[in-house]
């Protein structure tokens, strides 16, 4: 549609102007406060013989790496001249950035997000509408992240000329997994300069959780240039490969087309895209950012999948051994540090946290019956 | 009978195209013969037969709802190719659907199999042209017509390419938005479907929001034909296979037909 060329051109523009850049940035520190830090993990080091160090995105303000992007994109909406904005949802975390940074731009905002969401992320619910955006329910499909997608996209169509549909994974139609990428890419360049100041060194491996993808893209995109760096994506094994139920595409899916871009997806012989299963509402979704696909068919990243019970344990073993509740989401990338194999012993790693634990603390103590 | 003939037919003789729209599989699919052998008795020229999608994302809901039952009853590529197999008809059958389950069947599998059970064309509602070349080519190998789509926010160059890949007929999308009827069909369209006669000789149908005979008049003042997707899909879901359910049907089709001739 025209309206992506439109994007892309409008994008490009305002990443190649320091205006544009100078403002995104300023509010990236005044605003969300970043620089945030890159935590050395001892104890996490003690357990697992490697050396770790966290990338501290849980303390961006509203608790994740979702307000980059949102903020990039909304700054660029503003540009555009678009008075109103949607998004969709499904942790909740990009709800609750899109609905901060149209706050703070003054701008309207609709969030579409599942009924099967709404109800395991509640928190985020209330913090969205006291931010005063409208959460519409969607009750079509499989109620989760992939239906708020179909939801948003068909507002999109319905009310193009006033609207700017901020995505906030690294998926949907062109422009968006590249303008997603760049509006991330701070997590990944800022880890990079923070860790060589210190270390004098660049790591030998970067770890993040995938779910569409946008906060590892964002972290490996820093390190691309880094031939001796490996890039690992921790996927939502759910109850296991094996089993079915699980979000992990990349390594249990086929090729296919989704939301308009061609990637590795879940579906069934027939084409049709299959229900997803993850603990996390974050990584419940069944198809990925393209630029992975790209990775993983280069060989350039490499990309595992963990369990619902590991990532449980991994959110207690960080929370007990480094005093870090971390989101559900992350809590598969922390995981990945106890596959054995994966690491060499001493290898130097970094983990991106890309969100803090509160809004999972209802599901996480059911689970564990606290 | 493919889409050209029917379109060089029916401008013979002054008429205009009322094309149908149902999902298949909404019904039971040993049905599916039936309701195509109904729609055409009962006035349609040609007969869009919906593969459903697990993500049909340029669906309003009542579209949306035929393809989730549809799916829910065991609607597959492969069995509604075979319910079409054993239809008899002497209009254009094609089907419409997403591109996924198209690509996962495979093109070429997808386009010769298409053929050999009967249907003329194909319309794929995510492909867009200049995404199409693998499935021109397919589809132009098995002797398929293809129809893709443009919008009122189209810019010129897309309708170019819409209209120069477009075999069967070009579908023009009344307004921006999703499927589903509406209360009247805007008047910009008549802009669009000029748009598009400018570019190309070739069929012009109108769709998306056509529930009434009113807007099947006022779409066939300018183009050449008419699509009803949704009035028709719910027809079919609120009526089919209740007593008398059958002339709803026949009731629906024949009145938008009528509104083909009075524009």
């Amino acid at each position: 549609m025209p309206a992506l060329e439109q994007l892309d051109a409008d994008f490009e523009k305002a990443w190649q102007d320091t205006a544009f850049r100078t403002e995104f940035n300023d509010l990236l520190r005044e605003y969300v406060g970043r620089p945030n830090p890159l935590t050395e993990a001892k104890r996490l080091s003690e357990d697992t013989g490697l050396h770790v160090t966290i990338k501290r995105e849980d303390l961006n303000h509203t608790g994740a790496h979702k307000i980059n992007n949102a903020l990039g994109q909304a700054l660029l909406a503003v540009r555009m001249g678009k008075k109103r904005i949607i998004a969709e949802t499904g942790a909740g975390q990009h709800g609750v950035a899109t609905a901060t940074v149209c706050a703070l731009l003054g701008l309207e905002c609709e969030v579409y997000m599942g009924e099967e969401d709404i109800e395991r992320q509640m928190l985020n619910v209330f913090r969205m509408k006291l931010l005063g955006a409208k959460v519409n329910p969607v009750s079509s499909g499989t109620k989760t992240l992939k239906d708020a997608l179909n939801e948003a996209m068909r507002d999109w169509v319905t009310n193009v000329d006033s609207t700017h549909y901020i995505i906030g994974t690294a998926a949907g139609p062109h422009p968006y997994p590249y303008m997603v990428r760049e509006f991330q890419r701070v997590i990944g360049d800022e880890a990079r300069a923070q860790y060589f100041e210190r270390y004098a060194l660049t790591p030998d491996a970067v770890i993040a959780c995938v779910g569409g993808g946008s906060n590892a893209i964002g972290f490996f995109a820093g390190f691309y240039g880094d031939d001796s760096t490996r890039m690992v994506g921790v996927e939502a094994g759910g109850r296991g490969l094996t089993s079915g139920a699980h979000a992990a595409p990349l390594t249990a899916g086929s090729p296919g087309v989704l939301h308009g871009s061609y990637s590795y997806l879940m579906q069934d012989d027939d084409g049709q895209v299959i229900g997803t299963h993850s603990v996390s509402a974050g990584l419940d979704y069944p198809g990925v950012g393209a630029e992975h696909s790209y990775l993983k068919d280069l060989g350039r990243a490499e990309y595992v999948a963990v369990t619902d019970e590991e990532a449980l344990d991994a959110l207690q073993w960080v929370a007990h051994r480094e005093g870090l509740i971390c989101a559900l989401e992350t809590a598969h990338a922390f995981a990945a540090l106890k596959i054995p194999g994966l690491f060499k012993p001493g290898e130097r790693v970094i983990v991106n946290m890309s969100g803090r634990g509160d809004k999972d603390m209802v599901t996480v103590a059911g689970l564990l019956k606290l | 009978m493919t889409l050209s003939e029917k379109f060089s037919e029916l401008s013979g003789k002054g008429e205009k195209a009322l094309v149908c729209f149902f999902t298949a599989g909404d019904q039971p699919l040993a049905d599916l013969p039936r309701i195509v052998a109904l729609l055409e008795k009962s006035g349609a020229d040609a007969i869009e037969i919906g593969i459903p999608f697990s993500d049909p994302f340029g669906e309003g809901p009542t579209i949306q709802d035929s393809s989730q039952r549809a799916l829910e009853n065991g609607a597959s590529v492969n069995k509604i190719l075979d319910a079409i197999s054993k239809c008899q008809s002497s209009i254009p059958l094609i089907t419409m659907g997403y591109y996924n389950p198209v690509l996962r069947t495979g093109l070429d599998a997808y386009a010769q199999r298409s053929k050999a059970v009967g249907c003329t064309g194909t319309i794929i509602s995510d492909l867009i042209p200049d995404e199409a070349d693998d499935w021109d080519a397919a589809s132009g190998n098995a002797g398929l017509e293809t129809i893709y789509l443009c919008a009122p926010t189209s810019t010129d160059a897309r309708i170019d390419q819409v209209a120069k890949r477009s075999t069967g007929f070009v579908y023009a999308v009344s307004r921006t938005g999703v499927t589903g009827a509406e209360s009247a069909v805007p008047p910009e369209v008549k802009d669009l479907v000029a748009k598009v006669r400018a570019l190309t000789a070739k069929p012009v149908c109108v769709g998306f929001g056509i529930s009434k005979p009113e807007h099947v008049q006022m779409v066939c003042s300018v183009a050449d034909g008419a699509v009803v997707g949704s009035a028709l899909v719910k027809c079919l879901h609120e009526n089919w296979g209740t007593p008398g359910g059958e002339e709803k049907v026949v009731d629906l089709i024949k009145t938008l037909k009528a509104a083909t001739a009075t524009a």
